[in-house]
């Protein structure tokens, strides 16, 4: 029973922050809180990712080295797997580029319907 | 319509940790991500390009086509923003 | 608007504390080799300096230090680097972004390399700088009330 949850521990940890984000995209009424709920479903999904490639006893992806010489032979055990680090630095971006876009359209509804809210404006427009 | 939305949420959950049985477990040496490539990334990166740093090689030269479209995609969302958000001029 | 922060004590403390957020911005940037860091994070740090004293001395002040139209110009001039980097291999006979083809007089291909990635973080440095400072600057500096329109 504890080597199972020893195993899967920070997979449900991140099923917890995918619900919490997804609870607030779909039944919150103001526009900017459905914003801040996708932006917390996006940080959980990076968590999840970067979370698979740690290892027993590893360290940090980067050489042991003296200005630029190696001071001791590469072990692959000794390092973490660099990949989704890398995939995950291109996600974050990504991130970055869709709430500035999703912000800039908020102000466009905001200067037309002067509200915020999604029954005003859904009724404002029949 | 909260209740309904709770209900949908608890739902998809479930159906998450049913899943995640499958999935190779916390910490685990000898998972599938750490076995097929990047052994040969981390071994190699120091002989090939002087670079200690595994992150920044694999990023700007054996994936350095994926960084221009991550480029790109910065730039284009500056333009959008610039393009949605202009002064009105007669 | 963003008008200027009426508190002296806050005007003074970022004065003195942007170059010093500048520099190792650039820091950042050039040990991304030898330690965690790189092109993005760089570029973020020196476009929150800008942020910085958009915030303390209002959005006038700081355009009159960097125009918008310089701003577009270093966005383009990051994609237009990296590109031109993978041009020049290019057409020295190797594949598309391959740096060891490049016409540096340096001995070996290892080195080589290790420039040619120095010069895509650089490119993609000015060009995070310049858009995270574009991004806000669009922002802040639209009225929502609608009553400057003609």
């Amino acid at each position: 029973m504890v080597e199972y949850v020893m195993g899967f521990y920070n997979y449900w940890i991140c099923v917890v922050l995918l619900m919490i984000g997804f609870y607030a995209m779909i039944s919150k009424k103001n526009l900017i809180k459905k914003l801040i709920g996708l932006h917390i479903f996006q940080t959980a999904v990076m968590l999840f990712f970067i979370s698979t490639s740690v290892k027993r006893g590893a360290t940090v992806p980067v050489a042991f080295h003296r200005q630029g010489e190696l001071l001791q032979a590469i072990e692959v055990q000794q390092f973490m797997n660099p990949l989704p680090h890398v995939l995950i630095l291109t996600a974050i971006v990504v991130m970055i580029s869709t709430t500035g876009v999703a912000l800039a359209v908020l102000l466009l509804i905001y200067r037309r319907y002067k509200s915020l809210e999604e029954n005003e404006i859904l009724r404002s427009i029949r | 319509m909260r209740v309904l939305a709770l209900l949908i949420v608890l739902f998809t959950g479930g159906l998450l940790v049913y899943g995640i049985e499958d999935m190779p477990r916390w910490a685990d040496p000898q998972s599938p991500p750490s076995v097929h490539v990047s052994p040969r990334y981390i071994e190699k990166t120091v002989e090939e390009t002087k670079t200690p740093n595994m992150v920044t090689s694999v990023l700007a030269d054996y994936r350095g086509f994926d960084t221009l479209g991550e480029v790109t995609v910065i730039f284009t969302a500056g333009v959008a923003c610039l393009l949605l958000l202009r002064k009105e001029t007669e | 608007m963003i008008d200027r922060y009426e508190n002296i004590v806050i005007q003074t403390i970022c004065r003195i504390l942007i170059p010093f957020v500048q520099l190792y911005g650039l820091y950042v940037i050039m040990h991304g080799h030898y330690s965690p860091g790189g092109g993005f994070q760089g570029g973020v740090i020196l476009g929150t300096s800008f942020i910085l004293l958009m915030l303390a001395y209002g959005l006038e002040a700081s355009l009159r230090r960097l125009s918008l139209k310089a701003l577009t110009v270093f966005g383009s001039l990051g994609v237009l680097l990296y590109s031109g980097i993978g041009l020049v291999s290019l057409l020295m006979g190797g594949n598309y972004l391959d740096y060891g083809k490049l016409p540096l007089p340096i001995a070996s291909i290892a080195e080589i390399r290790a420039m040619g990635i120095l010069g895509i973080e650089i490119g993609v440095g000015i060009s995070v700088m310049a858009i995270m400072t574009t991004i806000f600057l669009a922002i802040a500096s639209y009225d929502t009330a609608g009553e400057k329109n003609g």
